[in-house]
């Protein structure tokens, strides 16, 4: 079968394509050079005067694992508000906030999405978020191995184990995972929770541990590196949502030593204390910082105001933060000598000033940051905003007016807070594309996703131009996925299964014999059962995994 | 029945038993080489009798009469083409199961509900209405210092609960496991042996009736936070000894308040296990304190889980609108058969052969273990592979947080419960 994209508007900034009218060819799934013009063209579609890019990769998604779920389970009023009804090519679903897996395929699919990254993937529970993740359609699908509050892991350091049995261990959980990447999520600090710490500053030890979230971002980001994963460590800091943050945030960067690092949602991650409310924003300090360190990479978690919920690793920050659930209440768990979860339920409002002022600190974010290939557009769905807002924050990053149409409705006090109506910067295509597609697949380490190269798997979205981008950006003309025709004027057509991404590092085997022992003494379940084997994610046919190349070990680097 | 060469007589490690909540996968079991199973350690009874289960041919039967599967199905399946309210109840089986459960039931409009739905819905409805903190068995082996258990011996249950997770020799937080204080609070005539030390010390047992164990909360949960009580003893329990326990809830470092649904067998126990919430929610203000509801038995917890992800809501929901419909009260397969709502009804219980269908006149499609033993022939019986026995899956424990792989142990010549209902839905859409 071979497709032809005839005369569209091309925005493929991995090959510094910005906006070239060329045509496409595609065969059997993949972007392919032109054919001779003795082959015949099995379908053509005229795209003149469209705009074309790769399909786009949320690379920060909470799609799939035991929190999302808890959302879903504990919000039957999110589902009966939003419900979906079964069409010809659709199965029937629901949800806004927190949507079934059948609901969240297709309304990215919708979006032009053809890739989402699950971010906080807990390895005892990594067998429920594939299993979830493979009921998603058409999108592919990964995630990151959350570890770093686990007890082996503190325990490793805790007894200054060197740094290639970090590296061993962390690679044998990328494949005991089947994951892409590795995160870390208030370093530290969920274990520290179990033992009644409330807090856990850059610098502060674990009572039982005796070791710091400085040294867990030092020996991840380390081992992420030298197992030659594409993926930065992924790092949710300290003191979320602590006004004054910004400092943790700060010195984080410098914590890394110059290693890539990721900082994932930094909206959250980016508060002041100044004002009569010692609530401020710290957009400039972090976007400064941004631009000067080459080897820090964030999303930016904006929120938009309405319901949502907010469902985390972080339980220790979820824990403060239950009292301002809406409604009021909240899931809590400590999980398996290995991480916790919260949910609770949020409802962002303009008019209140801290909410307003967190909506304008990621937009301040977006724009003061100068690399597009540093910073990504998420919500942190649903933490900040469930995924589906994502072409209304498109338009407020590419329409200036709209954007201060937007901040003038804000709380009083919180626009005297902002600089956002001062900044003139709009987002052009190509900005968007390297944000949403280039550099989402270089982060995430997709070598053959997020552009539109020969050889690229054919994930494609075509939109009609519009000045309004949010219109735009809702509704593609057309969605392609490995070279199928999926969406057509926003409306899934077919229903296909994605693949899941993974990365599989070498690493010395014989780190299983400690593990083994440290399950039989410790653990509730068989180390055997605890890996997730790449056919049980094939298994119910519901797509392939697909091993992703990692530049290979590199010696230990000091 | 003989086995395929990939099945040969073996020992097989870090099996687990499917049908109990707490999957506990330390079964180390011996096959031989027609495929017979027998459990080498632990002592288990109740792992013991389902995988040495003698193994009997089994055929599909309409009316008690053999039929083909072929012929199974298309009966099947046109008692639920006929259906105006088809209703998919019993759900005992793995995630695999349930996802061919909810593709059936999405595309008939059907109505789903679980066996044991009377006593998860309990735990359900907390969650939905104020939600909760709780923990997880490898949490509780390795931190709890004082483990209180509301209505129940929990054994009854999950046989294996105390040898596992609180006499384990060694924990990573406790020096000495020996010395966890263990509490049985309400409920009367427990087997309370189980809670005593390997060194003999006995746990401290306040009972009361089942039915009084609400009050019973409420008042422990009023002392914690100060509210002034005049009563001297509620339900019989002296007020003193309740005293008592909340001050070592206080002074633990990590106590685990457990349940189970079913023993907490009265009207609107939702509304106990909220007091438990709030116990556990005072008690975080200053130490740290989870609760520990224990379920999962035939597969409850995939159940709710898989019909979460894929409807957005747990069982006692319906399709019957063209999308996701939930509501607890009006789904309840007892209360459908009864007041005549459902017309058709495929009954679904993978491990516990001698378990009863619901007494209804409705035409009845059992799909099950082979050795189904039937009070009365269902118009429909069609024998299934069991998932961690002939067929692989995956199971939920019973905290939620773990999954574990179920594994087929050796050949058997039956369908799984996907290639049945994929059959049956498959006949319903060319219909």
């Amino acid at each position: 079968m071979l497709i032809k994209l005839t005369g569209g508007r091309v925005y493929d900034p991995a090959h510094q394509i910005d906006g070239k009218v060329m045509d496409i060819y595609v065969r059997d799934g993949r972007i392919v050079e032109r054919p001779s013009d003795a082959e015949p063209i099995d379908q053509e579609y005229d795209l003149r005067g469209k705009v074309v890019m790769s399909g786009a990769i949320d690379m920060h998604t909470h799609i799939g694992g035991g929190k999302v779920n808890i959302a879903r389970l504990m919000l039957p009023e999110d589902h009966r508000a939003h419900p979906s009804q079964h069409t010809d090519a659709c199965r029937s679903g629901c949800g806004h906030a927190a949507p079934s897996t059948l609901t969240t395929g297709y309304r990215y699919a919708e979006m032009g999405y053809t890739a989402g990254f699950e971010p906080a993937l807990s390895p005892v529970n990594a067998r429920q978020s594939h299993l979830e993740m493979c009921d998603t359609p058409i999108i592919d699908k990964g995630g990151y191995a959350m570890i770093g509050s686990d007890d082996y892991f503190l325990r490793m350091l805790a007894a200054k184990k060197d740094q290639n049995a970090i590296n061993d261990y962390v690679a044998w959980i990328l494949h005991a995972t089947q994951a892409i990447g590795i995160k870390v999520v208030n370093p530290g600090g969920i274990n520290a929770f179990k033992f009644n710490q409330r807090a856990l500053n850059l610098d502060e030890e674990n009572v039982h541990y005796q070791v710091t979230p400085r040294e867990v971002l030092q020996s991840l980001t380390r081992a992420v590196y030298e197992l030659g994963i594409a993926h930065p460590l992924h790092v949710h800091g300290n003191n979320l949502g602590v006004p004054g943050n910004v400092e943790t945030t700060l010195k984080t960067m410098g914590a890394v030593e110059g290693y890539p690092v990721h900082l994932t949602h930094i909206q959250f991650h980016s508060y002041g204390t100044e004002g009569d409310r010692k609530f401020s924003s710290g957009a400039a300090a972090i976007a400064e910082a941004l631009n000067k360190h080459k080897n820090v990479s964030a999303d930016v978690g904006q929120i938009l105001f309405g319901q949502t919920v907010t469902a985390s690793g972080d339980n220790m920050r979820q824990y403060a933060n239950s009292g301002h659930g809406s409604p009021r209440k909240s899931v809590l768990m400590d999980i398996e000598c290995d991480s916790g979860c919260g949910v609770v339920p949020f409802k962002y409002k303009d008019q209140n000033f801290v909410n307003a002022l967190q909506w304008a600190i990621g937009l301040e974010i977006f724009l003061l940051s100068e690399d597009p290939w540093r910073i990504f557009l998420t919500t942190d769905h649903p933490n900040g905003a469930p995924f589906t807002s994502y072409p209304h924050l498109i338009r407020l990053l590419m329409d200036k007016s709209f954007r201060n149409d937007m901040f003038t409705k804000l709380n009083l006090d919180a626009q005297a807070m902002s600089t956002l109506n001062s900044i003139e910067r709009e987002y052009s295509l190509y900005e968007i594309a390297i944000m949403t597609r280039a550099g989402a697949a270089k982060l995430v380490g997709l070598h053959d996703r997020g552009h539109l190269g020969v050889g690229a798997g054919a994930d494609i979205t075509v939109y009609t131009d519009n000045p309004d981008r949010e219109a735009m950006f809702a509704k593609p003309d057309y969605v392609f996925k490995d070279g199928q025709l999926v969406v057509r004027n926003g409306e899934v057509v077919k229903v296909t299964w994605g693949s899941t991404h993974t990365v599989k590092p070498d690493f010395d085997k014989a780190i299983e014999k400690d593990l083994k022992q440290y399950f039989d003494r410790y653990h509730t379940m068989n180390m055997e059962n605890f890996k997730v084997n790449a056919a049980e994610l094939e298994e119910d046919g519901r797509g392939n995994v697909i091993v992703q190349e990692c530049k290979g070990r590199r010696e230990k680097t000091a | 029945m003989t086995q395929a060469t990939h099945f040969p007589a073996a020992t097989l490690e870090a099996v687990a038993l499917p049908s109990d909540g707490l999957l506990s996968d330390d079964l180390t079991l011996n096959r031989d080489a027609d495929g017979n199973l027998s459990l080498q350690s632990p002592t288990c009874a109740k792992s013991q009798a389902f995988f040495e289960r003698p193994r009997a041919a089994s055929t599909p039967s309409i009316q008690g009469k053999p039929a083909t599967l072929e012929a199974a199905v298309a009966h099947a399946a046109q008692l639920f083409a006929k259906a105006k309210h088809p209703l998919l109840s019993g759900l005992a089986t793995d995630v695999y199961g349930m996802r061919a459960v909810m593709n059936l039931a999405e595309s008939a409009g059907a109505t789903i509900d679980h066996m044991n739905s009377k006593s998860s819905m309990k735990n359900i409805l907390v969650v939905q209405n104020s939600g909760w903190y709780v923990t997880t068995l490898s949490e509780v082996k390795n931190r709890v210092d004082l483990l209180v258990v509301i209505g129940t011996d929990v054994v009854s249950y999950f046989p294996r609960f105390f040898e596992r997770m609180i006499w384990n020799k060694e924990a990573m937080f406790t020096a000495d496991t020996d010395a966890r204080e263990v509490v049985y609070l309400g409920g009367r005539n427990l087997d309370t042996s189980a809670g005593v030390s390997p060194s003999g010390r006995k746990p401290d047992v306040l009972p009361c009736d089942i039915d009084r164990v609400p009050e019973v909360l409420a008042a422990l949960r009023a002392l914690l936070t100060g509210k002034p009580l005049k009563a001297e003893n509620v339900a019989g329990i002296a007020t003193a000894d309740l005293q008592k326990l909340a001050d070592r809830l206080q002074a633990a470092k990590y106590s685990v308040l457990a349940w189970t649904g079913s023993a907490l067998d009265f009207p609107h126990a939702e509304l106990a296990i909220q007091n438990v919430v709030g116990i556990v929610e005072h008690l975080n203000k200053t130490t740290r304190s989870a609760g520990l509801p224990l379920s999962g038995n035939d597969g409850d917890v995939s159940a709710y889980n898989v019909s979460t992800w894929i409807s957005g809501y747990p069982f006692r929901s319906s399709y019957r609108r063209g999308f996701p419909d939930y509501d607890p009260y009006h789904y309840e397969t007892t209360r459908l058969l009864a007041e005549g709502e459902a017309d058709a009804l495929i009954w679904i219980n993978s491990f516990n052969p001698e378990r009863q269908p619901p007494a209804t006149t409705l035409p009845t499609v059992v799909i099950g273990h082979p050795a189904s033993a039937l009070e009365k022939p269902a118009e429909v019986f069609i024998p299934i592979a069991v998932p961690g026995l002939e067929a692989n899956g995956a199971q939920f424990r019973s905290d939620s947080s773990v999954t574990l792989p179920l594994r087929k142990l050796r050949e058997t010549d039956l369908p799984t419960l996907a290639d049945v209902l994929s059959a049956i839905e498959a006949t319903l859409k060319t219909a």
